[in-house]
């Protein structure tokens, strides 16, 4: 396994108002993503824990597309990964910031 | 152009929904009440599991288990759903315990029924004696909440079945639901072939596992109390029919399940494929089970009959 972790300043806070949210499994070529508005509304983080070793410099370019272009502020995700393709991380990244747009708890 | 989501009655969208595609939480969601479900001890709280770091495999923040309360047409439930395909839905230390915890609950609340939706290939090995101790526990669980009066519905139709300590546990179940995919065995097919040869039994046979194993025969063999179609709806549909059909437990109805059970043996003991079974209780061209629809195998179980009610 191998622990990676991401700081971003970002131009805005997320949208919606639920404290949570969680996309994905574990499961090979899958992940799962843990979405919690903890931050103040300028950061955002990941910490990430992967099964394939040796793959920064490709999460370091999915993760800045990402932050781009969804500006995810006062948010901190936590991603388990079973060894997902770039594609299906920058999709379930897009689903939990949606899912944690919603509004509810 | 296709309707937008919100335009689709909840109800609509859990038929749509095949139960063995979707995720442990998508279940939940199509299956209770819109927006009833409050979980216990969510992902958010991080309970992993403290074995899988040893091996270097990757943890899931709820450890492969949702556990919760929600309604059910209106109705207070306890739910517990499986993801098998985190690690095959296997128990581990951290997974059986949020079950066992949600069974404790139940039993002292005593009037909440328990679904249970299984998902699992059983005990997870790399956390075996740890796991094993979790499906006894969870047995005594199950048995110590009916005793109290609780009524525990098993729902069965995801891709890793309900094996091993899973097969176990469903079987202490006041009553079960199960699809076509959904399979119910102890042994699974690999075990059997690597224990006992491929003579025995060839896993790689389909058509021989899911005739076997698979949901169909499970109800005809009585195992199963209702035969569902692969959508969230017919699930939901079929845990408040069960509700509504448990009667109550104690002594004289496990003593009717072992008086069933040690009949089912007498009558079907000397079979050699679930098709010599299917024949022996009266079904006319049995070999064409296996492809019937949904709707046309219900019609067919119904005629055959059904588990005692007494017994269980």
């Amino acid at each position: 396994m191998e622990d990676l972790r991401f700081q971003h300043r970002v131009r805005a806070r997320a949208g919606g108002t639920r404290q949570s949210a969680i996309v994905g499994v574990v499961a090979s070529g899958n992940l799962e993503v843990l979405v919690e508005r903890v931050l103040p509304d300028a950061e955002c983080a990941l910490d990430i824990k992967t099964a394939a070793i040796g793959f920064g410099e490709v999460w370091t370019a999915v993760i800045g597309d990402f932050v781009e272009r969804y500006s995810p502020g006062g948010l901190r995700f936590s991603i388990n990964d079973g060894g997902a393709r770039p594609d299906t991380v920058s999709l379930r990244l897009a689903q939990a910031v949606r899912s944690i747009a919603e509004n509810g708890q | 152009m296709t309707a937008p989501l919100k335009d689709i009655t909840p109800a609509e969208r859990a038929r749509s929904t095949s139960f063995y595609e979707a995720s442990a939480r998508t279940r939940l969601d199509l299956l209770l009440d819109a927006g009833s479900f409050v979980e216990f001890i969510g992902p958010e709280q991080r309970e992993v599991s403290p074995h899988l770091k040893i091996f270097d495999l990757p943890e899931q923040f709820d450890d492969g288990i949702v556990v919760g309360r929600g309604r059910l047409d209106g109705a207070p439930v306890f739910v517990a759903a499986q993801e098998g395909r985190f690690m095959g839905g296997a128990f581990g230390e951290v997974h059986g315990a949020k079950l066992t915890g949600l069974l404790r609950a139940a039993r002292q609340v005593a009037s909440i029924p328990v679904l249970i939706l299984f998902d699992t290939g059983g005990v997870r090995l790399q956390e075996a004696n740890a796991g094993e101790l979790a499906i006894a526990e969870i047995m005594r669980a199950v048995m110590e909440a009916r005793a109290a009066g609780v009524k525990i519905i098993g729902l069965i139709g995801g891709r890793s079945g309900c094996y091993g300590g899973g097969g176990l546990i469903a079987g202490c179940c006041s009553a079960l639901a199960v699809s076509e995919p959904g399979r119910i065995a102890v042994s699974g097919p690999e075990v059997i072939e690597t224990n006992r040869g491929v003579e025995e039994f060839d896993s790689r046979d389909r058509a021989l596992v899911w005739r076997t194993m698979g949901g169909k025969h499970r109800r005809l063999l009585g195992a199963a109390d209702v035969f569902v179609d692969d959508n969230v709806q017919d699930f939901r549909e079929a845990a408040l029919e069960l509700l509504g059909l448990v009667g109550p437990f104690g002594l004289d109805s496990l003593k009717a399940e072992q008086e069933r059970l040690a009949d089912r043996l007498r009558r079907y003991g000397a079979c050699f494929d679930a098709v010599d079974i299917w024949t022996a209780e009266g079904i006319a061209h049995a070999e064409t089970v296996p492809e019937l629809p949904a709707d046309q195998f219900i019609a067919l179980a119904d005629r055959i009959g059904r588990t005692s009610r007494d017994a269980r």
